[in-house]
């Protein structure tokens, strides 16, 4: 600290109360903010009376301050103050605010509640992950200050161009919570940076992990019915604190050094060239409905943070009790402080907001043609370079895939790439020319947005693993102790022959080949693709399409099945190499269907079992495409694929190589592995006019 | 908290004794001060640390920017495993050179 800065007249305090020595504090920022010499509080509420701050020693059950803003201290609707003389590391602050109880004007202040602040950047009290709470504590989520003063050394944000991303979307628990991880810290962040060479070696490039803000995983727990098995929310989409990490996922959170740790696991990350996306829950709080909690915004400002109804209760657009205000002015800004916030201070590389369509809603619920936060969200000069995908609909009937407002940034989670694919693979017909839309990109969906809008996928963490979808026909969610009745029923899935696991060799291989079809489809499709955490080592979990509430193996990784599947873990992740091997996969720019650089071919050509006729007919179910290497930025090989989803086998005729080139075949899924797929330069040449392919398989072929 | 400090042939060696936290960090700093200012080559010996907080792991990363930027260096001896493993989790072990012993220390500072 300078000289200069200790001579100035506000580091010295003006008031004193319970023992504290305080002054008149900056309303911005808002939240808990180091100062000289002390710390700044700023805190919103547009119609409570009076708000008071309420100091607390790390785990004690009583606060040793409380201190009643002076009328002075407000400006606006906006509380603060500077406090000296705190301990930085052993703090907890809270806020108690005073104003009307009317529920039918949506007010429901309580001042015997202490509210934890919405910028807590560090929150206590659920510290180390299924630690029993003390549910008599008066203040379960304790805001806490950070250091935010973390070495990142050279790092910051990679910027991976958008179309060369390949997504792994993982639960930090449930990655590495198995014994059979191995590492020291199972669970955690640092579980988690332990395996980044597991990632790196399997070809992903960025990490979009569920949600990590600050959540109870104690939110609804119950015991099964049955089993008895303690059901919590394991999967955490129901923020607690918009600004805090989840202190339960870090190893060191009973230190609260979780800020830290996670820190270091982004920093560990980047320097292997993965990215990360976190998976972001804006649309409704962890306070529910009515007969919710008080954690913060409920008794801060419930009309402002909330979505009511004109008698003043909850509108559920979420489908969890209530729905966050995202399009009022003061709610906008604080997604927006939030967003920059973990870009800026955690290096975030991008944000997948779960049902994004919410944001788009007006203050009385109303869908928006041009939100403003969405907009805000585009142009904002430190997201700028931040990935933004939408999961474009939500729970109240808003489906927006290919429609979501997306000013030349949005991409969105494309649901009907998942759902066509999957009716594809299993046999439906009348479904060709919409898979050819979905191999291009979807520019059925996105024509004037590019194939970078596509986020494409197959399975993700909501729904079933990509081995219960070739194993089920229905979900078998009776584990969740709801009489199978959550989860959904619209899974497109086919179970091969036999409801759930067998012996049946044919099954089992057939299954294998289905995996290894939808993993091709996903990898060769233009796009952005999206692999679900344990796909690659055919993760099940035995038929659950729903498994929000399991902190168990089902939920988990199984590292025993990197032996056990070793033949599909090679080819993913020589499906995945053959992708960031062929730049003419994952271009920018759909295609034009039209030879522009005098090659002899068009960018992509389709084709059938005979060249140059393809059958787009409504019981066909096979395709055939080539694209053009010499289209591709920078020049690539021509590649080739023959689609029979037919249960047969049939000879595909094919086309001609480029001039002084032979085909060799990358990929062929009715092969054993090591045959099923070959290094990126292609396997053995193809020098016939035709090749048969197999029933329900892919042949790729490279020239 | 406890400091005990001795310098030999140009080489400071600082022995804290107790808790490091965010109570005894900016006392550990004050005393350190004129200590520091006085040796670029710095041992700092741990083993009588019982206890490393957020804010105790912060005062040794201060340290070892502040020598560093005069070029100096800082060796850390007496590293607790329980404290190792907080320092791995948390990023701040890339930082330092560990000794096992003041004489390892003395090798490693020169």
């Amino acid at each position: 600290m300078s000289p200069a800065t200790e001579e100035r007249i506000d580091f010295y305090p003006t008031h004193e109360a319970d023992g504290v020595r305080f002054r008149r504090g900056r309303p911005l920022p808002f939240g808990a903010t180091m100062v000289p010499n002390g710390v700044n509080f700023s805190v919103f509420s547009s119609s409570a009376d009076s708000c008071t701050l309420v100091l607390f020693r790390k785990h004690e059950p009583r606060p040793y301050a409380e201190i009643e803003f002076p009328r002075e201290f407000r400006i606006g609707d906006v509380y603060s103050i500077i406090v000296f003389d705190l301990d930085y590391e052993t703090l907890e602050y809270g806020y108690r605010f005073s104003g009307p109880w009317d529920p039918a004007t949506g007010q429901r202040f309580d001042k015997t509640k202490i509210l934890c602040d919405p910028y807590a950047k560090v929150l206590g009290g659920r510290d180390v992950w299924r630690a029993q709470p003390d549910w008599n504590d008066i203040y379960q989520h304790r805001a806490r200050l950070s250091f935010d003063d973390f070495d990142w050394e050279g790092d910051t944000a990679i910027e991976i161009p958008t179309k060369d991303l390949i997504i792994y979307e993982a639960h930090v628990r449930g990655f590495t919570a198995h014994a059979s991880s191995k590492v020291s810290a199972p669970g955690t962040f640092a579980g988690l940076r332990e395996k980044i060479p597991y990632l790196k070696s399997l070809g992903v490039n960025c990490l979009e992990l569920l949600p990590i803000y600050e959540f109870d995983e104690w939110e609804n727990n119950r015991k099964h019915p049955e089993s008895g098995e303690l059901l919590l929310n394991y999967w955490g989409y129901s923020t607690v604190g918009f600004f805090a990490p989840k202190a339960g996922y870090a190893a060191t959170g009973n230190l609260g050094m979780q800020v830290d740790e996670l820190k270091n696991l982004i920093k560990e990350l980047h320097r292997a060239g993965i990215e990360i996306m976190l998976d972001v829950v804006f649309n409704h709080t962890a306070e529910g409905d009515q007969r919710g909690p008080y954690i913060s915004y409920r008794g801060i400002d419930n009309r402002t943070y909330y979505i009511l109804t004109p008698e003043g209760y909850y509108y559920n657009f979420s489908g969890c009790g209530n729905t966050l205000n995202c399009n009022h002015p003061v709610v906008r800004n604080m997604v927006l402080d939030c967003l920059r916030y973990w870009a800026s201070e955690y290096h975030i590389d991008g944000f997948r907001f779960d049902l994004a369509s919410i944001l788009g809603r007006d203050q009385n619920g109303a869908p928006l043609s041009n939100p403003p936060l969405l907009e805000s969200l585009a142009y904002d000069p430190v997201l700028s370079k931040c990935k933004l995908i939408a999961e474009a609909w939500d729970a109240g009937g808003m489906y927006q895939v290919g429609s979501f407002p997306a000013y030349g940034r949005w991409a969105e989670w494309n649901g009907k790439y998942r759902d066509s694919v999957r009716r594809f693979i299993k046999g439906d017909h009348g479904l060709v020319g919409e898979i050819a839309e979905r191999i291009q990109g979807s520019p059925d969906l996105y024509w004037y947005r590019g194939p970078t809008a596509s986020l494409n996928f197959i399975t993700c963490h909501d729904g079933f693993t990509l081995r219960d979808m070739v194993s089920y026909n229905d979900k078998h969610n009776e584990a969740n102790g709801e009489w199978n009745n959550d989860g959904s029923n619209d899974n497109n899935s086919w179970n091969c022959g036999w409801e759930g696991e067998t012996n049946d060799p044919g099954v089992n291989a057939l299954r294998r080949r289905q995996m290894k079809n939808a993993a091709t489809l996903l990898f060769l499709s233009r796009g952005v693709p999206m692999l679900q955490m344990g796909d690659e080592v055919g993760r099940t979990q035995g038929g659950n399409n729903n498994s929000y509430c399991h902190d168990n193996a089902l939920s988990w990784m199984d590292w025993n099945s990197l032996e056990k599947e070793k033949d599909l873990l090679r080819f993913f992740s020589k499906l995945l190499a053959f992708r960031q091997a062929h730049p003419v996969l994952r271009g920018n720019r759909f295609f034009e269907h039209r030879d522009y650089v005098g090659s002899g071919n068009p960018d992509i050509g389709f084709h059938g079992t005979r060249v140059g006729q393809p059958d787009w007919g409504g019981v066909s179910t096979c395709l055939a495409y080539r694209l053009c290497g010499k289209h591709a930025i920078p020049q690539d090989d021509d590649i080739y694929v023959a689609i029979n989803m037919y249960w047969d086998g049939l000879p595909f005729q094919v086309p001609a190589p480029p001039a002084g080139k032979s085909w060799r075949v990358a990929i062929n899924t009715s092969m054993r592995s090591p045959e099923d797929i070959f290094d990126s330069e292609g396997g053995p040449r193809v020098d016939s006019a035709e090749v048969i392919v197999g029933g329900r398989s892919i042949m790729v072929l490279v020239a | 908290m406890n400091l005990e400090t001795s310098e030999a042939n140009g080489i400071g060696t600082a022995r804290l004794e107790g808790s490091l936290d965010g109570k005894t960090a900016p006392e550990v700093r004050e005393q350190l001060r004129p200590f520091l200012a006085a040796n670029s080559k710095l041992i700092l010996d741990l083993t009588k640390v019982d206890y490393l907080s957020s804010a105790g792991l912060r005062l040794l990363l201060l340290l070892y920017r502040e020598i560093s930027g005069r070029k100096g260096k800082l060796v850390l001896v007496g590293v607790s495993e329980d404290i190792r493993t907080v320092m791995s989790h948390t990023g701040f072990l890339n930082f330092f050179t560990l000794a096992n012993s003041e004489a390892e220390a003395k090798q490693a500072v020169a």
